[in-house]
């Protein structure tokens, strides 16, 4: 396929002083001309708002800590606000625990672990966990409006996406709980204890499915602490567990912040510590955990490359770049930030990739109908933005979405670069936002190589039409997931985790029980 | 009147070649009743070793399987050529000549063990993964990259192979300090490697001081897993917290008895997990 | 350039939960109207039937006179005159279907024949099948032929290409079948006959229209593209709608450039405007199905 369309050729078009609107960013206007998405003078179809019923959840003015199977106010009584990050409103407050809440927590743990979940046939803790599958896919409506609520996420991606699969994580594990001597055959093992769980903002329910599951299927007891900004779904999900009737203490979940968790990570009491977050507090935490002699998985951060060979589906493949960049509003540790093309495409992967940018619906994350919702926080949101304004002074050529972004809230539109370098920062920090870095290869071998060149190896993507080179290159990514023809995907029997510094362990599958037991010898 | 002996240089093994230290440095020993003058490995050294192992690592990874067995398994059979040599380095370092020989037997054997673990472990830790979407899509190990050891100090012969065989056998390159009781026999294992159509780069050998050569290894920014086989627990400490400036896979041993290498829990999968990537590749299925 | 069939199909899984309220809807049924071809393909159609489905398609609902007409009405070629008289003075356009629909296994010159019979009846659009015998067997440059010559000879008719997807068997045949019609002069390219399951689907739509979009940028033609079988509900023709919408953009939402081939079609979206209309929920039993 061949295209007439030219869109390297211009530099991102700067706002004139005082200009009202946000950096308006173009491409070269015979591009424009031909791929303007609505006619002037064209009758309209416009979605009409489509918003998710929510008035029926209420919130409290505050939550306590989830300890020892009931809710427990925090030793200091502090608490701290939670945003809606589209709306900037304090939803509810959360508390923060300190010191002595952790430690209460982590003997609320070891207690249960002692006197109910060691000694619990495996074939109940199935059903427990069985339980507390069916619990969420029952209220899941109500948790996906809480994880848009509280996350920003578009409640499209919560509904059809994190809340399922959530479930399908408990369910997932339940069947392993009685069933582990398949899972290490010609090797006996034994739960490691109590586990020390973190878990990010960006998927609040689903990482706390990811690490609670396979640690309880294990046999194990755990303190979660769920990441500052979104706590709801995990405060839900505390209820649901309760209701569950699991053995008080089994789960244990302690909100608050950076505080919080160095208190969790270094708390004497603990076997075990999980954690998914950024490579920077990844490295502080295996440290303590190193002299603490204390096992570790990490799940880390990424700048996947999403390679596009010219014989690759290209329709498919575009959409896949976008699931791969924009979907969560690319706060996402896998997200495909580097996009890889053959030079002989570029042009039309570009076009095709704008024309379908301009279709994104960027909203209220509670409309049914919204594709890219709001930035998590305004810390994430200033990162985003100071990064992007390194790529511009860097000269490269900036493509965003053309849209109207709400005047309250936080809030950044989907944004690509052309004419990118290995070198600039925009290419090798994780941005965890919306924004895509577009550079070009010409052989496999180049493709690698940039693929290759960066501290990270989450994942990457590879897009072509030809299973040898699917598998020849796949086989050469040093990446823990590689997606072929696809992007993104998410499945429980599906082992996930990082090569070099985007941690080591795997969650999903077979693989994630591993981290939680020990070999007995 | 007997004759005099040929006394061998003791070098490190490094890219396939016995060097020198690039210092010139030298640590002497006592070995069989005389002193000799073993390589003492610097950080440079270390340096060379690494960069060897980087070298060489995708041509060896890039194997197959199968290959990697018969290698493994002609190391195999080089030592049992020189049994009465490899025998008669542990008999210098104080071991009787029973016990030397068990040594002897059980290194070989183990070498014979991994050399048929080569082409079973992609599918003994390979999944097949039932994702519910219209996906195909597996799970398999690949090997980490370049494994760096810190081997155990005694007994110097089984607990060296039993530590890099396994590392080797998953298709990874390694650099291993070896024990400082006993520099003969990491040579006279470099020579068993060097003889046994192992590609160069694959085992490096230092042999030298730990607290010299240790922490540059640990910290190395292109070493991908660390092996640690230490009795001082401050030692270790420091130098896991160093692997975790490139978040390094460590494994951390105390020393164990000498014993311990020769039962069970001395040789299997286990010694191969650590040192395997699970890598995870998704493709669509459908027309 | 090849078609990915899942991710073809989870992108079209994707577009079909917009969710579709109020004024969006109604506006957006009124645009399935305007865009439908009402069709009536049976072998026991009469002249009285086509004249009432003629009556229909200028005012589909009495009470309810705002409404558009629809964009064609289609019948078999021996019904076109019946149609054109019913529909004279009106802007409802007569579509025939042509050669040997829906086989399309007839010999060449009957074929054409055919087809500038239904023109000189008065047919303004004309449904042409293709030969999916010769598509399959490779013989590419014979359905092009075929296509090319029924374009010349019913000039100025309009013409619609049915590549009958369900018989193609994968997503690439349809991209490459809706490719070859298009260089061979079509100006619409269409799904389905609606005699062969699977009829219109979804995810061929979102082929075809990603293909005349690239066959436009390519430096093509607008070619439109029309959907057809099994589109029952107004539901369904909704999806339609934003899969057009969110492919092609807003200016491709038109008779000129898209079109809904449906019998029953009709009767589900007045009963769903009615009940915007009313707020209540409506019965069959209201409304008419001649």
């Amino acid at each position: 396929m061949s295209t007439n369309l030219k869109t390297t050729s211009r530099k991102t078009r700067r706002p004139a002083a005082g200009e009202g609107r946000p950096a308006g960013v173009r491409l070269t206007a015979d591009v424009d001309a031909r791929i303007t998405v609505t006619a002037p003078g064209a009758a309209v179809w416009q979605y009409a708002p489509a918003p998710e019923a929510h008035e029926y959840i209420r919130l409290a003015p505050q939550y306590d800590l989830f300890v020892g199977g009931t809710w427990v106010r925090p030793a200091r009584e502090r608490y701290a606000p939670v945003i809606d990050p589209s709306t900037e409103n304090v939803l509810t407050h959360a508390a923060e625990a300190e010191e002595a809440d952790v430690d209460r927590a982590v003997r609320a743990a070891r207690t249960a672990y002692e006197k109910y979940w060691r000694r619990c046939p495996p074939a109940s803790r199935a059903k427990y966990l069985f339980r507390i599958a069916r619990a969420i896919t029952e209220r899941s409506r109500e948790l996906a409006v809480l994880e848009s609520l509280n996350g920003g996420k578009p409640i499209r991606e919560s509904r059809d996406v994190d809340i399922p699969l959530a479930a399908a994580h408990f369910f997932y594990y339940a069947g392993w709980a009685d069933k582990l001597g398949y899972a290490f055959r010609n090797t006996e093992v034994e739960p490691l204890g109590v586990a020390g769980q973190i878990i990010p903002w960006n998927f609040p329910l689903l990482m706390a499915a990811w690490k609670i599951a396979p640690a309880l299927a294990c046999g194990n007891t755990v303190v979660l602490k769920p990441a500052e900004t979104t706590p709801l779904t995990a405060l839900w999900l505390a209820e649901i567990i309760r209701h569950a009737d699991l053995p008080p203490g089994v789960v244990n979940i302690v909100t608050g912040g950076p505080q919080t968790g160095s208190a969790l990570v270094t708390h004497p009491g603990l076997d075990k510590i999980a954690f998914t977050g950024s490579t920077e507090v990844g490295k502080d935490i295996a440290r303590a955990c190193a002299r603490l002699g204390r096992p570790v998985t990490l799940e880390l951060g990424g700048k996947a490359a999403n390679i596009i060979f010219d014989d690759a589906p290209l329709d498919q493949a575009v959409e896949g770049i976008v699931n791969g960049i924009f979907f969560n509003q690319g706060h996402v540790c896998c997200a495909g930030s580097r996009l890889l093309v053959q030079e002989s495409v570029h042009d039309v992967v570009v076009a095709k990739l704008y024309r379908r940018m301009q279709t994104l619906r960027i909203g209220p994350p509670l409309d049914k109908n919204t594709d890219v919702g709001a930035i998590n926080s305004r810390a994430q949101l200033e990162k985003i933005q100071s990064l992007v304004k390194s790529g511009e002074e860097a000269g490269c050529t900036r493509y965003e979405t053309q849209c109207v972004l709400p005047s309250r809230g936080y809030w950044f539109r989907p944004t690509f670069f052309t004419g990118v370098a290995l070198s600039h920062r925009i290419a090798r920090e994780e941005i965890f936002g919306p924004v895509l870095s577009v550079m070009t290869f010409r052989t496999p071998d180049e493709a690698v190589e940039k693929a290759n060149n960066t501290r990270y190896g989450l994942s990457a993507g590879v897009w072509t039409d030809k299973g040898s080179k699917n598998f020849e290159v796949a086989a050469r990514l040093r990446a823990g997931v590689v997606w072929g023809n696809t992007y993104n995907k998410f499945d429980p029997t599906s082992a996930f985790g990082g090569y070099k510094e985007s941690g080591f362990g795997r969650e999903g599958g077979l693989f994630g029980l591993a981290p939680y037991v020990r070999r007995v010898s | 009147m007997n004759r005099l002996a040929v006394r061998k240089t003791l070098k490190l093994f490094i890219g396939g070649a016995f060097v020198r230290s690039e210092s010139g440095r030298t640590v002497a020993c006592e070995l069989g009743g005389h002193v000799m003058q073993a390589a003492r490995a610097t950080r440079k050294d270390a340096r060379d070793a690494v960069r060897a192992a980087r070298a060489a690592w995708p041509g060896w990874c890039g194997r197959s399987a199968y290959n990697r067995g018969q290698i493994i398994y002609r190391l195999a059979e080089m030592m049992e050529s020189r049994r009465a040599q490899l025998a008669d380095g542990l008999r210098a370092s104080g071991s009787s000549r029973v016990a030397a020989q068990r040594e002897v037997d059980a290194a070989i054997d183990r070498a014979v063990f991994y050399a048929g673990w080569c082409d079973k472990i992609e599918q003994v830790l390979s999944t097949k993964n039932p994702v519910a979407s219209p996906h195909f899509n597996v799970s398999s190990p690949e090997p980490t990259g370049v494994v760096a050891i810190i081997a155990p100090r005694l007994p110097a012969l089984v607990p060296l192979v039993s530590t890099f065989l396994p590392v080797i056998a998953a298709g990874n390159s390694v650099v291993v300090l070896a024990g400082d009781a006993d520099p003969q026999t990491a040579v006279n294992v470099a020579e068993c490697v060097a003889t046994a159509d192992v590609p160069a780069g694959v085992v490096n050998l230092l042999t030298g001081c730990r607290a010299e050569v240790a922490p540059t290894l640990a910290g190395h920014m292109d070493v991908n897993a660390l092996d640690l086989w230490l009795g001082d627990e401050a030692v270790a400490c420091a130098l896991h917290d160093a692997a975790c400036t490139n978040l390094k896979r460590v494994r951390r041993h105390k020393e164990p008895d000498a014993s311990f290498w020769f039962g069970p829990d001395a040789a299997g999968l286990a010694w191969i997990e650590p040192f395997v990537e699970i890598k995870t590749v998704w493709h669509p299925a459908g027309v | 350039m090849s078609v990915d069939a899942v991710g073809l199909e989870e992108r079209a899984a994707v577009l079909a939960t917009r969710s579709i309220k109020k004024q969006s809807k109604i506006v957006g049924l009124r645009l399935a109207i305007a865009c439908m071809d009402l069709t009536t393909l049976e072998g026991k159609d009469t002249p009285q039937r086509v004249r009432q489905l003629c009556r229909k398609a200028v005012t589909p609902d009495i009470d309810d006179p705002d409404l558009p007409s629809v964009a064609a009405v289609c019948v078999y070629p021996t019904l076109v005159r019946e149609a054109k008289d019913a529909l004279a003075g009106t802007q409802v356009k007569v579509a025939s279907v042509a050669t040997a629909f829906p086989s399309g296994l007839a010999p060449a010159h009957v074929k054409l024949q055919e087809a500038k019979e239904a023109v000189a009846a008065g047919a303004d659009e004309i449904d042409m099948v293709i030969d999916r015998g010769a598509f399959l067997a490779g013989r590419y440059r014979e359905v092009a032929n075929e296509i090319a010559a029924i374009k010349d000879a019913t000039r100025p008719a309009l013409l619609k290409v049915i590549l009958e997807t369900g018989e193609l068997g994968t997503y690439d045949n349809v991209r490459r079948a809706a490719w070859l019609a298009m260089e061979a002069g079509a100006d619409f390219i269409k799904t389905s006959t609606g005699k062969i399951h699977p009829a219109a689907t979804l995810p061929v739509a979102l082929a075809m229209l990603e293909a005349a979009r690239d066959f436009e940028q390519c430096g093509g033609r607008r070619v439109g593209v029309k959907v057809a079988g099994g589109i029952r509900t107004a539901k369904q023709a909704l999806q339609y709608l934003v899969v057009v919408k969110e492919t092609m953009g807003d200016e491709y939402l038109s008779p000129a450039t898209f079109r809904i081939g449906a019998s029953a079609l009709l009767n589900d979206v007045l009963m769903q405007l009615t009940k915007e209309r009313s707020g209540v929920y409506q019965s069959e039993d209201y409304f008419t199905k001649d």
